[in-house]
């Protein structure tokens, strides 16, 4: 499903749009639950995706991989909802913004 | 000679290009990189992309990758000439060499804990063919859910 995603910038408005809405609220509502702490809601554990799949190397080409740190609003997600590491996080960060330059994820959809 | 250092060179031709003018261009960039002492390690030809975005009047990109040992001083030259390039319309050229000798490294340092682990287990060093299978299979499932929030 998200190796569509970065197909999709050019049909502007419609998809973009409506996916991004609840996508936006989603995030939002993960991060009150973690700010919540232990009361009300549940929280699961988050692992980084990097060190339990023993990547070692954050590929900048890997589209399929990389987008499932960027949603549909092209946004990098922090690492308060993903849970990477730092030290991933970091990588990821530079790995994403070389397949933006190449043109493989947009830098913003809307 | 100077050092070398391992590049690898992403470059995105125009979709209007036509096989012959590739291949010339592809000619060109192995001839730019070979005639100065580098190396191409390995090219990889993606073919027709969808851009995620529109450059220039572009929505979709011939992408090529290389992977190349190079003088450091020369990829400023090899830099220049793509730029100028018509045909291409976007390029990238990104050191890799340590990276990939850090993530080599992390590897073979987790292999072997690993097999120190296995045998510490009473366990054959190398795991059999079916543990193999059975972690590929775990691997797979966990992708399914791991992602969904």
């Amino acid at each position: 499903m998200s190796i569509d995603n970065p197909n999709q910038g050019d049909d502007r408005g419609g998809r973009g749009g409506r996916s991004g809405g609840p996508r936006g609220e989603r995030s939002g509502g993960g991060a009150g639950a973690g700010a919540g702490g232990r009361r009300g809601g549940f929280r699961r554990k988050r692992v980084c995706k990097f060190r339990t799949e023993k990547i070692d190397y954050v590929d900048y080409k890997d589209v399929r991989m990389l987008s499932q740190f960027v949603p549909e609003r092209g946004k990098i997600q922090p690492r308060r909802l993903t849970g990477t590491s730092a030290k991933y996080q970091r990588k990821l960060q530079v790995a994403i913004k070389r397949a933006r330059f190449l043109a493989l994820l947009p830098f913003a959809t809307d | 000679m100077t050092a070398q250092k391992q590049y690898e060179l992403v470059y995105i031709a125009s979709p209007d290009a036509t096989e012959d003018q590739l291949t010339e261009l592809q000619t060109l960039v192995e001839g730019i990189i070979t005639k100065a002492n580098g190396t191409i390690d390995k090219t990889d030809v993606w073919g027709r992309r969808r851009l995620a975005y529109q450059i220039g009047r572009h929505k979709e990109g011939h992408y090529v990758v290389l992977l190349f040992s190079f003088d450091g001083e020369l990829v400023k030259e090899l830099d220049r000439r793509l730029k100028v390039n018509d045909t291409i319309i976007r390029h990238l050229v990104v050191r890799v060499d340590e990276e990939l000798q850090k993530a080599a490294r992390a590897k073979q340092r987790r292999d072997d804990e690993t097999r120190r682990r296995r045998v510490a287990r009473g366990l054959p060093p190398e795991p059999t063919a079916e543990e193999l299978l059975a972690k590929q299979a775990a691997l797979d499932n966990n992708d399914d859910g791991e992602d969904m929030r």
